[in-house]
């Protein structure tokens, strides 16, 4: 609001959108040493997927309180209705099948449903009276809305996918105040359940690349292949890289999906630790400032749709960095903003829409607001 | 209780405290986000800094592909130098099966390309589908250029084929040295393990050896691989060549063998089933060791098809048995002039006679000779073969005292050769038969040993090995691979006299009144001394032993050295089923001659091969489409010969190198060649024609019956 920037543009949430050009630049980057020194197919793809999504991103945040909360159920039931009718058409052509084809892209609800799940459970939360809320009427409901779209996604199967959607609900009702007693139950059910889940639930491939990460060596031809070519290349880049363009690991095809999931591999193998140290505080700067937007929401439904959504984007970076590392089992789950993938960067840019929109709320709301 | 808590709960949750469980639990879960960044920081900074080199080294071992480089093999020699086996640039196409993800369309795309026929075609799959896969299996060598280049760039629709350019193993004169030098082929996976998994044991291309001298000097023909580092693609696709090492050749090999004698013996042998060796008195050379019928170890070498060794392995001839080696008979009546020397060792005099009455009573029984002798002294009982003689003395001395001398002269006993395996046959004596059947020595057993019968069984080498002892009084030693240093040999302990009175009986077998007087050489300064022998192989009231079946019939032996007063040549033919000892004894007449006088040895040789129906090599093919035909195979024409290179150790060539002296030196000036194949090609066509267009005195007085 100084006198040099005009306000309109003075007013964007800078803290956020700087580290996000330089995301989105430097994956576009990565991207062109991905497809071996070419713009062609990846990197221009991904810088004008960007320039679509950023704008729709804008218009998102223009949405008022009021119309988010309007459209919260009936978009989460669009989306339930488009997993359903992913369900039914990959059952008639006999596969899975995650998407749905619109045409000019390749659409997949469940990418949908992760900012969806997080608007519909804020939306939830905001509006349930606070008296209610340590009791179960706060939870079944809650718990229904996560689950329907879970047991969709990982009917596709699509496990990666549905841990998130759980993730990010978990998320949304954790920060909604529930009891935190009940957190640690569930917590302690799910160890409990888990290794049943595991070895009743997973399929077998599932199953394996479980095992692959916890020994990838024992098959590194096989299975453990992704991830120990993924720290090769990684551990290979040492501090500076092997330098732009020079990625063996990914211009000899070592390197598995250099272009989506190891995307993080392609470009430490070229820009070294410094590259990575580079990404990481990016994210960290990204998911800071959502956090904080959250923290400075004057109301319950911008709080937990802010952290929702925050949370949603968190999940994609730490699963992701934490698979190239060989510190997460590999579940296919790209990394926010350098990936070349339209659905995921429709997903991130709606979140970052969604916290775009509720920095938006903070700046109109009065300041001493004591009631929202 | 309970309601107490429900209520005091309700109590608590206002607007305030979810305000500030959610300022909390929001700085809960940004400190576990910054918590997981700072984990993932350091987990990177780990794998990239801290473990740095161990990923560098790793990054680099998948990029850069070392492919070893097949050392040409080292060539085997004559002793004059000329190549048995040597090597022969080659264009070739292998496959390998693991990467090929349908084999079926790769051979039949390839079969088009390279004209293979259904036959080779079947080869191929057959290879395919029995190979470990990770190997790869030729699918044709000897391609020319053009077929060479049009499957190189159909390669990316080809994975998994190998086009290659480089050495195949030839042997110029195939299935005369077939037994003797072996062949090459793949490792197999045992192979593979036991040598610690030698990378270039797998290397498309590389041949080891697998039988004979091929195998026993595997590690001095090996030679160093060279290697190419090239820069790879995930897939295995080149991306460009890095450095490049050449391979070091092996050490060529020298052998004691005489090529073109080698080559002589082998076909002389034609029609027959059985074996030639000759050795060098002096040194213990093995010059020749020729067995027969063979196989063409050049078919082995480029994988031989399944055809061709179902014909091999049906053949009740045995080709793939070297029979100089492996080969056991009843020495017969070869081993008299052996035990002789036994008898002379033990006191008996050489003019003491005994008479044959046409056999002579050993103990109560009546034993038969083959013919009545009359009076016989040591001399006519060697020239005469007078079994009754050896029936008389044998028993007089004790046939332990025979075994002894049999055993020193090498029968019974294993000589330290480069060899696959050898077998030592039987001395039977009186603690062996024990030993071997729980039953005492009986009169009966040193009648039979004592004339080479019973359980006596020797190996054609071992015969001639004890040929060159009985002419030197040397235990001569055989050896295969030559050096410079002369061996010396520990010297029985005969008198000069003794000896030259042995050599004189067997010189008369041949040149006087004995058994072999069609054995003569044609030479009247040379006199060939040696001994014929008749191997009964089955009872004369199932077969005389002369005619019948081929399986019933009388195996023939010779043995021989010559000059017989200066020894220097000693050696032993042993013919399967020859009829008696008249099928052998020619064949060692005509290598001797061969010895002596190339030109007179060829001379005899030719109308032999033209009744044959060609040389041994000829025949062989001839028989190979006989029997693809009759299999209802096809089979490709045999390639024409255009090196004549490889031509010196074939028998003709000794022929033009013993032209008169001016010729000879302008045609072979050295036996070490070093000229191009040109230029051999060039000379040899103007030493030789003599050869071929003179014609040969034919007819020698005994074709083999």
């Amino acid at each position: 609001m100084s006198g040099i920037v005009p306000d309109p543009i003075a007013r964007q949430p800078w803290r956020m959108l700087f580290p996000l050009f330089v995301l989105i630049g430097f994956g576009a980057l990565v991207l062109f040493s991905a497809a071996g020194g070419s713009w062609e197919p990846y990197a221009s793809s991904h810088v004008i997927r960007f320039l679509v999504f950023l704008p729709m991103a804008f218009v998102i945040s223009m949405f008022s309180r009021e119309l988010a909360q309007f459209f919260a159920f009936p978009v989460y039931i669009v989306i339930i209705v488009m997993l359903m009718a992913v369900e039914a058409i990959g059952f008639v052509g006999g596969g899975s099948q995650r998407w749905l084809d619109l045409g000019f892209m390749q659409l997949q609800p469940s990418e949908l449903m992760k900012p969806g799940l997080v608007l519909v459970l804020a939306r939830f939360y905001a509006n349930l009276p606070i008296g209610l809320i340590p009791t179960w009427r706060s939870v079944v409901p809650a718990a229904a809305l996560i689950g329907a779209p879970v047991a969709l996604v990982l009917l596709q199967p699509d496990l990666g996918t549905s841990l998130a959607l759980a993730f990010g609900g978990a998320v949304v009702m954790f920060v909604a105040g529930l009891p935190l007693r009940w957190f640690l139950a569930a917590g302690a059910a799910a160890a409990v359940l888990a290794p049943i889940a595991f070895f009743f639930g997973l399929q077998p491939y599932q199953q394996r690349r479980v095992f692959t990460f916890l020994d990838p060596e024992s098959d590194p031809l096989g299975d453990g292949y992704h991830i120990t070519q993924s720290k090769i290349a990684i551990g290979s880049g040492g501090l500076s890289g092997k330098g732009f363009n020079e990625g063996s690991q990914s211009h000899l095809n070592y390197l598995p999906e250099p272009q989506t999931d190891f995307i993080f591999s392609t470009m430490a193998e070229e820009w070294g630790f410094i590259g990575g140290l580079v990404v990481i505080a990016a994210f960290a700067m990204i998911l800071g400032w959502g956090l904080k937007t959250a923290r400075e929401s004057q109301d319950r439904f911008g709080k937990l749709l802010a952290t929702g959504m925050t949370a949603t984007i968190f999940f994609y970076v730490a699963i992701n960095l934490m698979m190239v590392m060989g510190l997460a089992p590999v579940v296919g789950i790209p990394l926010p903003f350098m990936s070349h993938g339209g659905s995921s960067m429709m997903t991130n840019m709606i979140c970052i829409g969604s916290l775009m929109m509720v920095a938006r709320w903070n700046r109109r709301a009065p300041r001493t607001g004591l009631i929202s | 209780m309970g309601l107490r808590n429900r209520n005091k709960r309700r109590d608590i949750v206002s607007q305030t405290t979810l305000d500030n469980a959610f300022d909390r639990r929001t700085f809960t879960i940004g400190t576990a986000m910054g918590g997981l960044g700072v984990l993932l920081a350091a987990r990177m900074g780990y794998i990239a800094i801290a473990e740095n080199e161990k990923y560098e080294l790793e990054s680099e071992s998948n990029r850069v592909n070392l492919s070893l480089i097949p050392p040409r093999r080292g060539w085997l020699l004559d002793r004059n130098g000329a190549p048995l086996a040597s090597n022969r640039a080659d264009f070739r196409v292998d496959i390998i099966p693991d990467r090929t993800p349908d084999p079926d369309r790769t051979v039949a795309v390839l079969t088009d390309i390279l004209e293979l026929d259904e036959n080779q075609s079947a080869d191929v799959l057959k290879r395919i589908e029995d190979s470990p896969g990770f190997q790869p299996v030729e699918v044709a060598s000897g391609l020319k250029y053009d077929q060479f280049a049009a499957v190189s760039v159909r390669l990316p629709d080809l994975p998994g084929v190998v086009p290659q350019r480089g050495f195949s193993r030839f042997y110029p004169t195939g299935p005369s040295v077939g037994h003797l030098i072996g062949y090459v082929g793949p490792a197999n996976a045992e192979e593979y393990e036991e040598q610690d998994r030698n990378p270039l044991l797998i290397t498309p291309g590389y041949k080891i050896g697998k039988d004979a001298l091929e195998q026993q000097f595997e590690l001095d023909l090996r030679g160093i691989p060279g290697a190419r580092r090239v820069e790879v693609t995930a897939s295995g696709r080149i991306v460009r060549d890095l450095e490049t090492r050449e391979d070091v050749q092996g050490d060529p090999v020298r052998l004691t063998i005489d090529g073109p004698l080698q080559d002589y013996a082998a076909r002389r042998i034609g029609l027959e089933s059985g074996s030639c060796v000759v050795m060098d008195c002096e040194t213990g050379d093995v010059l020749c060791m020729s067995s027969m019928p063979s196989f063409d170890p050049n078919s082995f070498s480029q994988g031989i098809g399944r055809v061709e060794y179902a014909m091999l392995r049906d053949d009740e001839r045995v080709p793939l048995r070297n029979k100089v080696l492996k080969g056991l008979y009843p020495p017969g009546s070869t081993v008299k002039p052996m035990h002789c020397m036994a008898f002379l060792d033990a006191g008996v005099k050489p003019e003491e006679t005994i008479v044959c009455g046409g056999g002579r009573r050993i103990g109560n029984r009546f034993f038969n000779c083959w013919s009545n002798h009359g009076s016989v002294d040591m001399a006519k009982a060697i020239y005469q073969s007078c079994d009754s003689y050896f029936y008389h003395f044998a028993q007089q001395v004790g046939f332990d005292h025979v075994a002894k001398w049999a055993h020193k002269m090498g029968l019974g006993e294993e000589f330290p050769l480069p060899v696959t395996s050898q077998f030592y046959g039987t001395v039977p004596d009186p603690a062996w038969k024990k030993k071997k059947f729980d039953q005492d020595w009986q009169p009966y057993d040193t009648v039979n040993s004592s004339i080479g019968q019973g359980y006596y069984l020797t190996s054609p080498l071992q015969l001639a090995v004890m040929s060159a002892r009985l002419a030197t009084g040397n235990r001569v030693m055989p050896r295969l691979r030559l050096t410079d240093e002369k061996p010396k040999f520990e010297h029985f302990d005969f008198s000069p006299e003794e000896i030259g009175y042995v050599r004189q009986a067997m010189s008369d077998t041949v040149n006087g009144p004995g058994t072999a007087g069609r054995a003569r050489l044609p030479f009247d300064d040379i006199l060939m001394a040696g001994k014929t022998g008749t191997a009964q192989v089955v009872s004369l009231s199932i077969s005389n032993g002369k005619t019948g079946p081929w399986k019933y019939r009388d195996h023939g032996l010779f043995v021989f050295f010559a000059p017989f007063d200066k020894p220097k040549y000693a050696g032993a033919v042993v013919i399967e089923h020859g009829g008696g000892s008249g099928s052998a004894y020619p064949i060692a007449r005509d290598v001797m001659t061969f010895m002596f006088d190339p030109a007179k040895g060829m001379e005899a040789l030719r109308p032999l091969e033209e009744q044959w129906g060609g040389t041994a090599q000829e025949r062989l093919n001839q028989k190979y489409r006989a029997y693809a035909a009759a299999a209802g195979e096809a089979v490709p024409p045999v390639p024409e010969r255009d090196e004549d290179i490889f031509d010196q150790v074939e028998a003709e060539a000794r022929v033009a190198a013993r032209q008169p002296e001016a010729i000879a030196e302008e045609a072979n000036p050295s036996r070490v060649d070093t000229r191009s194949a040109q230029e051999v090609s060039e000379d040899t066509n103007s030493a030789r024609p003599t050869s071929p267009g003179s014609t040969p005195q034919a007819t020698p007085a005994d074709d083999p019956e």
